[in-house]
Order: structure tokens, then C-alpha cells, then sequence
């Protein structure tokens, strides 16, 4: 079958590649019907996530259609429509019951090095490195879904393909990060990147109640969206101060929570990211963590970060002083998104969460390659770019 | 809290059953004294190595409860099980007897090799917990890669070992 494999930094191929197969009696095989890119996907191509393996199947956020399931699969059947999350969770480790999902104990076949990486590990996901797992990922004709009767969810069907993909990732974390940000009505958030996960986490906002929700990023066309489908105020950041930006627009008090959906490759103002970037190349620091120090800067006293962008190791100029003597709650994960999925297709079906205006570019596997390249680089109004396997 | 020790193996037996965990780590260091003083300088003291399950003790300590990759151990380590604190589940340890402890080789080139018996025991812990909450233990996807290239010959050194190294 086609796939898309990482080969190096910067360098993907599309191959042919063995089909998967059922390898526990757990297992369901997904023929993918779409496949989409995340921005998580970016830190793998630029060679930021170790343990990647030169032919490793990338692509973790999918749907598609139960093809085949092994013996002990109950709660589903061949012919069934599913997104699938883009974490595995076995639904029995003490994480998983309770609802800490991508903290999974069973599902990381490569515990060890995630211990050495973290201390400890993390529950697997598709297409993610070695030291998540070493999953094959979803950029592929098919896929094997360990603990199938826990990480499928059936797609209703009134929604369409293209607004339940996001339902696998992008919409549960940046629900995630509104959830257990501790948004409550009356809220003002701040969201650090309009991407997917940063749209998705302001949308969430305001559903949980947030008065005003504040999106910062530098890409008119990703802001406008936020404007239009999270009903959200913008910051550019690259034309103003965007910390004294957030204090005029917030009575002087700061924002309540602040969501950063950026990770390890943020950019910023050019004296940040240039002391970023040089740290970062030179080894001296593994992410570059511009939005974390904004978001603990800006935020009130006593207010909540949560983390939603990936990062991977250690980061230089921590604001460890502000974090401590401004009182606030700094939280972070993976996303959890097996608690959330069922309400999130919901919400979708009932046109209460638009996800759909995220696909800006539908192209076939082969060109997977040149859409990543264009989502990179932030081209044509790339948003997210899909794949029809 | 204290924790009710539910079953050990042979070695450490009625004694630690009643004494707890102040008993293990007494006899723990005293396995390490007698490391020290036997002549061979051994790199990691012999500690528990332990998993937390999430099922009740009951469960492990009564016959035929606890499952085969810890039995098939039982000869070259002592097996502990105790209640785990605030309803966490189940602390299930193994720790290397004695006497195999002082002779098979322990450290980074016995890890690297695969051949540091402490591996055999994480492995082990990491399978029993798996079967015990899910009924079986996740295959990683296979073939793991298309390509060989030099670097992935050594992660894939890597991943043989992970099941038996970490933390734990």
C-alpha cells in the first residue's frame, strides 16, 4: 500500500509499504478515508522529535472505515465509519480510568526510552517517533488500531469527513486546553496560535463560557478565522507589543487563562527568536519556548497557563520567578481526547463547533510531500492540507 | 498509610510479610552490605523493581494469580504484592535473589547486551501488569521500517531493549 514516509530532516517520500495487519486479538485494521497534516507533524520534519526512524509512516489525526477487527473487538464492526484518536489508550491502566488517556501505562511498546526522555512514559500515538510507541501512522491506505474498542469512536451520520477528522486531534486538544485551563464563564482567555488546535481551543472558550477570547498569531488568513469561527478578537503579533496589547484590552489585569498552541518551534519578535533559534540550533536548548515566557508574562496574577504545543526536552530563559511570585497554575499535556470525542461529534453534528474551514487544501497521498511543504511554509493560505489515500 | 505486604517470594517470606516495607529495605540493604564486602563492586544497588496494577490484591495473591512471565521468574527473584495507597490498585515488585544478583553480570555494557538480568524482571513487570488490566500485551507494528539505514539500526537496538529499561 502507498504511505508517506519520514526519511530524514526535511524529507519525506511516498512508498510501498507491507499492509498492516491484526497483530492483538484488540486490534481493528481502518482503511483511511482522510488524513490530515498537524503542526506537530512539522517538529518531526525538522528532525526536533528523536527516535524517528529513517521509513517510518507518519500522520496521526485520521477516519475512515473498519475493514477488519480481531476477536476480541466488541464494540465494533466491519463497515463502520470511526474517527479514531490520535492517541492509543488500552481504557483499563489506572490513567485511562481516570480520563487521563494519553498517559496510557499499555499502550507505548517502547516504555524505556520515554522513561529516559521524561522520566516516564507516555501513552503511544500514531506515527510519533520510537519514543511514543513507533506506531505506523494514518498517511497510508490503511492502519492498525490497537485497543480499537477504546480509541474508535463512530462518526454520526449527518457529518461529513471533512469536519470529523478534526474530532481525532486538533478539536479534543484544544478543547483540552480550555477544559482543564479552568475556563469559567466570565473568563477573558488569551490563545497563543491560530492554527487547528489554537481555534479549536478558542472556540472551546467560549463555549465553556469565556467573555472574551483573545487569539494572537502573526497569519492574517489564520486570524481571520478565529474572527469568524471562534468569535474571537485577534492579535498580530508581529506589527504590535502584544503584552501591552493584552493589558489595554483586559482592563490592565492580564488575561484569566492563557492557552499556548504553538510548541516547540514558535516564532516571535525578532530579537526572541533569534536568541531562540540560535540556542535551538546550536543545541544549547531543544525547543524554542517564545509563547510559554509571553503567555506566563502576560498572564494575571494568580491565572492559568496550559501548554498544548508539543515540545520535547529542555528550553533556556524559563520564567520560573514569574510563574512563582505571580501565583499561577502552569499545566500541560498530550491530549486526553477519548474523554471528549463522543461530545465533540456532537457539538460538530449539531453545527454548534465549525471545524470543517480548517481544510484549505484536499490533495491526494501522492502529493503529500509538496502539501507539507506548503503547510510549513504557510503557503497559499495553507491551513490544513488533507489526503484522500 | 500503611500497606499491607500480601505475598513475597521464598527468600524474603514470613518475615517481611509481617514487617512490611521497613523489612524489605532492611533486607535490601543488607544484600547491598554484602555486595560491598564480597569482593565484586556491583554499579546499581539490588533494588525492588515494581509495577502498579490497577486491580485489587486479592487478585495476585491468591494461587494461580499471578501470571506466567512473573512465575517463569520466580527461581531468580523474590516477588512482592502490596496494596497500593489512596485505592491506586496493586504494587506488584520483583527484585533479584541474592546469589544471582552478585553473579550475572549488572551494569551499562550487561545492559547494552541484554544480558543485565534486571531486564528480564521490567520486562516481565511491564507484561503482567498489560495482561492483568487488557488481557494481553501490545505488539509494536511490524515490520517496524522499510529502510536500514545505520541510525535506525541503532534505535532499533533501542526499542529491543526499551521493554526491559527505564525507570522502572
Amino acid at each position: 500500500m502507498k504511505a508517506v514516509c519520514w526519511q530524514g530532516v526535511n524529507e519525506l517520500t511516498v512508498e510501498d509499504v507491507p499492509e498492516p495487519r491484526i497483530q492483538n486479538e484488540q486490534d481493528a485494521i481502518v482503511k483511511v478515508g482522510l488524513t490530515t497534516t498537524c503542526g506537530s507533524d512539522l517538529h518531526l520534519l525538522g528532525g526536533y522529535v528523536p527516535a524517528m526512524r529513517a521509513g517510518d509512516v507518519i500522520g496521526h489525526e485520521f477516519l475512515g472505515e473498519i475493514v477488519e477487527v480481531g476477536p476480541r473487538v466488541r464494540n465494533h464492526q466491519v463497515g463502520d465509519r470511526v474517527v479514531v484518536c490520535s492517541f492509543i489508550g488500552c481504557g483499563r491502566c489506572w490513567y485511562c480510568e481516570h480520563d487521563q488517556w494519553s498517559l496510557c501505562d499499555n499502550s507505548n511498546t517502547n516504555s524505556g526510552i520515554a522513561q529516559a526522555m521524561w522520566g516516564y512514559e507516555t501513552g503511544a500515538v500514531y506515527g510519533y517517533s520510537h519514543a511514543m510507541g513507533g506506531f505506523k501512522g494514518s498517511h497510508a491506505e490503511y492502519v492498525r488500531v490497537p485497543f480499537a474498542d477504546y480509541g474508535a469512536f463512530k462518526v454520526p451520520g449527518g457529518v461529513d469527513d471533512k469536519s470529523a477528522v478534526f474530532a481525532s486531534d486538533a478539536a479534543p486538544t484544544g478543547w483540552m486546553g480550555a477544559d482543564l485551563g479552568g475556563v469559567s464563564p466570565g473568563d477573558v482567555v488569551a490563545v497563543w496560535g491560530a492554527g487547528g488546535v489554537g481555534q479549536m481551543a478558542a472556540r472551546a472558550a467560549g463555549l465553556l463560557g469565556a467573555e472574551q477570547v483573545i487569539v494572537i498569531d502573526r497569519i492574517p488568513e489564520r486570524l481571520a478565522q478565529a474572527r469568524t469561527y471562534a468569535g474571537a478578537e485577534t492579535i498580530d503579533y508581529s506589527a504590535t507589543d502584544v503584552g501591552a496589547e493584552l493589558r489595554e484590552r483586559t482592563g490592565g489585569r492580564g488575561p484569566d487563562v492563557c492557552i499556548e498552541a504553538v510548541g516547540l518551534e514558535a516564532h516571535g519578535s525578532a530579537a526572541h527568536f533569534g536568541y531562540d533559534q540560535v540556542k535551538q540550533q546550536l543545541r544549547l536548548q531543544t525547543d524554542r519556548p517564545t509563547a510559554v515566557r509571553e503567555a506566563i508574562m502576560a498572564c494575571r496574577k494568580g491565572g492559568s497557563v496550559f501548554v498544548l504545543g508539543v515540545f520535547g526536552g529542555v528550553v533556556d530563559k524559563f520564567p520560573l520567578g514569574a510563574l512563582m511570585n505571580k501565583g499561577l497554575t502552569l499545566r500541560g499535556a498530550q491530549q486526553h481526547g477519548h474523554r471528549y470525542i463522543p461530545m465533540l461529534l456532537d457539538r460538530i453534528a449539531s453545527g454548534e463547533l465549525d471545524t470543517k474551514h480548517l481544510v484549505t487544501h484536499e490533495l491526494p497521498l501522492d502529493e503529500a510531500p509538496r502539501a507539507y511543504q506548503m503547510f510549513k511554509n504557510k503557503e497559499d493560505g495553507c491551513v490544513r492540507a488533507v489526503f484522500r489515500p | 498509610m500503611k500497606r499491607r505486604l500480601m505475598r513475597t517470594g521464598t527468600a524474603l517470606a514470613a518475615g517481611a510479610a509481617t514487617a512490611g516495607a521497613a523489612a524489605a529495605g532492611l533486607i535490601a540493604g543488607i544484600a547491598r552490605r554484602k555486595a560491598m564486602t564480597s569482593g565484586v563492586a556491583r554499579p546499581a544497588p539490588n533494588r525492588w523493581l515494581s509495577v502498579t496494577i490497577a486491580c485489587p490484591p486479592e487478585r495476585l495473591s491468591e494461587p494461580g494469580g499471578l501470571p506466567e512471565p512473573i512465575t517463569r521468574l520466580e527461581r531468580d527473584a523474590e516477588v512482592r504484592i502490596q496494596a497500593a495507597p489512596g485505592g491506586r490498585g496493586t504494587e506488584l515488585g520483583l527484585r533479584l535473589r541474592e546469589d544471582v544478583y552478585e553473579r550475572q553480570p549488572i551494569g551499562i555494557t550487561a545492559r547494552l547486551s541484554g544480558a543485565d538480568p534486571r531486564q528480564r524482571l521490567r520486562s516481565a513487570l511491564r507484561e503482567a501488569k498489560s495482561l492483568i488490566e487488557t488481557g494481553e500485551v501490545i505488539q509494536p507494528d511490524s515490520p517496524p521500517t522499510t529502510r536500514s539505514t545505520l541510525t535506525g539500526k541503532a534505535l532499533e537496538l533501542a526499542t529491543k531493549r526499551a521493554g526491559g529499561e527505564g525507570r522502572l
